[in-house]
């Protein structure tokens, strides 16, 4: 009697109904999204705040340095001596003063600006200001010393360096950072969803073991049909978890930007990121972003991407069952549970510094066939391109593995369950394998 | 008649230690038969065996004239001695999810549930969780679960242990009944005044081994010592006694009386009748008393242990 529906249609149900589950699915959005309205929010007011700053410049050097922004006015001052600038600039309770001497001497000046502020200036406003003077500062020297300000502006060279393979298409910076969001976003998901879920399994295997239910339930079911069913419910309900997570977070992040007007894609950092990024030259680039994603391996990503994970999730969820089936309550799984969290870490860090740094070479290889990291380090390297052959290979030692570990999984679990009392040894766990 | 179980041979060891050697037992159709013996002695192992939880090394089971095999665990129900139910599920959810794992629809397992429920008054629990009822109210559901698909086998161990007088009571009358319509009952305990009550035949294993089986009538004739119960009124209390220590093996026994008198156990030897002996004492006073010491399944375990080690 196949009783695998039944058995998946019961773990699923179970875990969809129980109260944390769904108090876990939908709060865990709205605290995130809260949590990140809150501080776009208050950054925004942060920065809407205009600050003045009053400029005593005595030199006459610098006038044309200072524009004003949305968030910075600069007010000059004239014909009034630093005494009575640093008092009336307090007395308007403006931010702060910057003040140039009298002099011509360019080199003297270099460590003669000064700036007063009733309270210590941020960080940002300092170097800003020091940038925009020391500018100023070394075009009148560039002037000074002979030099024709024009030239240099027409001499400037930008480069920007075309990325191609030896086949011809073409690549570019924009292109790997994609193949890295990519790789990254796969293997970071894969990882993440074995611990959540990987753990959610032994969690249900021990309730079974210490309600002593197991024991009615294999009088009608066979421990393997049970542990799959138990793998596959419980997985089920992580991706409905995860789907519920995404809509819910499409949802509030629509409301909460129309509701309270903030754009949370223009939240100050992602203004100076963006910045950063046509700063290097990317802008206008928009075309390059879509041949990125069009340059990508896509029928081989998505291919790799559900047969990676499936054979990953699998390999690791079984040894989760077995471990729940070796112990009789959780504070006992630590020393199970930490062997096979280690090569699971290592393929994340190995993902994360190998892989970008140099996603074909030996260390990235061989770890993308190794069973046990290679559904993360290869989900990673995909993107920049694998041949097939390999892609078959680790895939076939993966399954080849997984059968083998399930193999060893049940014969665990089938032992385990029945087992109640102390604590098993390594020794114990090989024993029961051989029953 | 028919056996509706035979195990043939059984042996399972775990690692060096034997769990089961070479035990046989049959177990005739329509009978409850009493699976017996210390702990330990390795009734557990048998029985799941025969759920098909662990697989012998050697040795096979037959199931009403078949061997057996996957879909016989239909025609089993099974109530294990750590037996629990899933605390966080509803009473009703749970039952059902556990008679269809048996093999009943949905439909049929709902329409045997309310049955049951009614006949047990236990049916405001449906929509109950189970760790909202007492361990009493919880055996009860159990018990329900496991003749809920009507097999031809019911294996109970230790059926009673959680539940006061009158739902020991209550379970031991539906078992019976059950008997009566045609099923047979394997059952496994420690308290013998309920195989006393209960079992036609009993098998009993000590230390992996089977030591005795049968009906429980011949293991009592098997056992039985061939010893009395009498009291006799006689004006010489103090003779007769000695008279009766010097022919046979004699102990005081205790029985309520209005007059007094004197009461013994007697042992008869092999070669005496007990007429003989009737028939003496009433030569010698007024009997009032004179009965046949049946062994009790209580004295049968413990005699039978103690000579097999």
């Amino acid at each position: 009697m196949n009783h695998l529906p039944l058995i998946i249609k019961r773990e699923y149900l179970t875990k969809v109904k129980n109260k944390a589950f769904i108090v876990m699915t939908i709060i865990s959005p709205i605290v995130l999204i809260a949590l990140i309205a809150t501080v776009a929010y208050l950054s925004q007011i942060s920065s809407n705040k205009v600050r003045t700053i009053a400029i005593l410049d005595e030199s006459g050097l610098i006038k044309n340095a200072f524009k004003d922004t949305e968030t910075t006015k600069y007010k000059f001052l004239t014909n009034i001596d630093l005494e009575a600038a640093k008092v009336l600039v307090k007395a308007q309770g403006e931010y702060g003063l910057l003040h140039i001497e009298k002099s011509i001497d360019v080199n003297y000046l270099e460590n003669h600006v000064k700036f007063y502020s009733e309270d210590s200036p941020s960080l940002s406003v300092v170097s800003g200001l020091e940038s925009k003077v020391e500018k100023s500062l070394t075009d009148v020297k560039l002037v000074q010393v002979g030099v024709d300000l024009d030239k240099i502006e027409s001499a400037k060279i930008d480069v920007s360096i075309i990325q191609e393979n030896f086949s011809g298409e073409k690549t570019s910076k924009v292109e790997s950072i994609i193949k890295l969001a990519f790789g990254g976003a796969a293997g970071y998901l894969l990882f993440m969803f074995i611990i959540i879920y990987g753990n959610m399994i032994m969690r249900s295997v021990i309730e079974e073991k210490t309600s002593r239910v197991i024991e009615v339930i294999i009088s009608s079911v066979k421990p393997m049909q049970l542990m799959l069913g138990k793998i596959i419910g419980t997985s089920l309900a992580g991706i409905t978890q995860i789907i519920i997570w995404i809509i819910l977070g499409g949802v509030l992040t629509a409301l909460v930007g129309f509701v309270f007007g903030i754009d949370m894609n223009q939240t100050p950092q992602q203004q100076v990121i963006q910045q950063s990024i046509f700063d290097q030259q990317l802008n206008g680039q928009i075309e390059t972003v879509f041949a990125g994603f069009y340059h990508l391996p896509l029928t081989n990503l998505i291919i790799a991407f559900v047969l990676f994970f499936i054979a990953g999730y699998l390999l690791y969820s079984s040894m989760y069952a077995a471990i729940g089936a070796a112990v009789d309550n959780e504070t006992d799984t630590q020393q199970f549970v930490f062997p096979i969290l280690m090569p699971l870490v290592l393929s994340v860090y190995i993902g994360f510094f190998t892989v970008i740094e140099d996603p074909h070479g030996t260390v990235s290889t061989i770890f993308s066939f190794i069973p046990l990291t290679s559904p993360v380090v290869m989900l990673m390297r995909i993107p920049f391109g694998v041949p097939i052959w390999q892609q078959l290979l680790s895939l076939l030692l993966l399954i080849g593995s997984f059968l083998l570990t399930v193999w060893f999984a049940a014969k665990i679990y089938r032992v385990g369950i029945l087992m109640y009392g102390k604590k098993p040894t390594y020794k114990e766990l090989i024993k029961w394998i051989k029953y | 008649m028919h056996n509706i179980l035979e195990a043939h041979t059984i042996s399972k060891k775990f690692g060096e230690f034997t769990a089961l050697n070479q035990v046989s037992i049959e177990v005739p159709k329509g009978s409850i038969f009493g699976l017996l013996g210390p702990n330990g002695a390795g009734k557990t192992t048998l029985i799941r065996i025969i759920n098909q939880i662990t697989m012998p090394d050697s040795g096979h089971v037959i199931l009403d004239g078949e061997p057996l095999k996957n879909h016989h665990i239909k025609d089993i129900g099974y109530l294990p001695e750590e037996r629990g139910l899933y605390k966080s599920m509803k009473v009703g959810e749970q039952a059902l999810y556990l008679a269809q794992l048996k093999g009943l629809s949905k439909a049929e397992a709902k329409k045997r549930l309310h049955y049951w429920f009614d006949r047990l008054e236990i049916g405001d629990w449906w929509n109950k969780k189970i760790q909202e009822l007492s361990k009493g109210m919880a055996q009860k559901i159990q018990f329900v679960v496991t003749v809920l698909h009507e097999p031809k086998l019911l294996i109970f161990d230790e059926p009673f242990s959680g539940f006061d007088p009158i739902n020991a009571n209550l379970i031991k009358d539906e078992i019976l009944r059950l008997r009566d319509n045609g099923s047979t009952v394997i059952f496994s305990t420690h308290r013998m005044e309920s195989v006393e009550e209960l079992c036609d035949h009993i098998a009993l294993i000590n230390k992996s081994n089977k030591i005795l089986d049968g009906k429980l009538t011949e293991v009592k004739r098997q056992f039985k010592s061939n010893a009395y119960e009498i009291g006799v009124k006689t004006a010489n209390i103090k003779a007769l006694h000695q008279d009766l220590t010097d022919k046979f093996e004699v102990s005081p026994a205790q029985f309520k009386t209005i007059d007094e008198q004197l009461k013994l156990n007697v042992k008869l030897g092999r070669n005496d009748n007990s007429n003989d002996l009737l028939r003496y004492l009433t030569t010698q006073g007024e009997v009032s008393h004179f009965v046949e010491l049946l062994p009790s399944t209580n004295d049968i375990f413990i005699k039978a242990i103690q000579n097999n080690s």
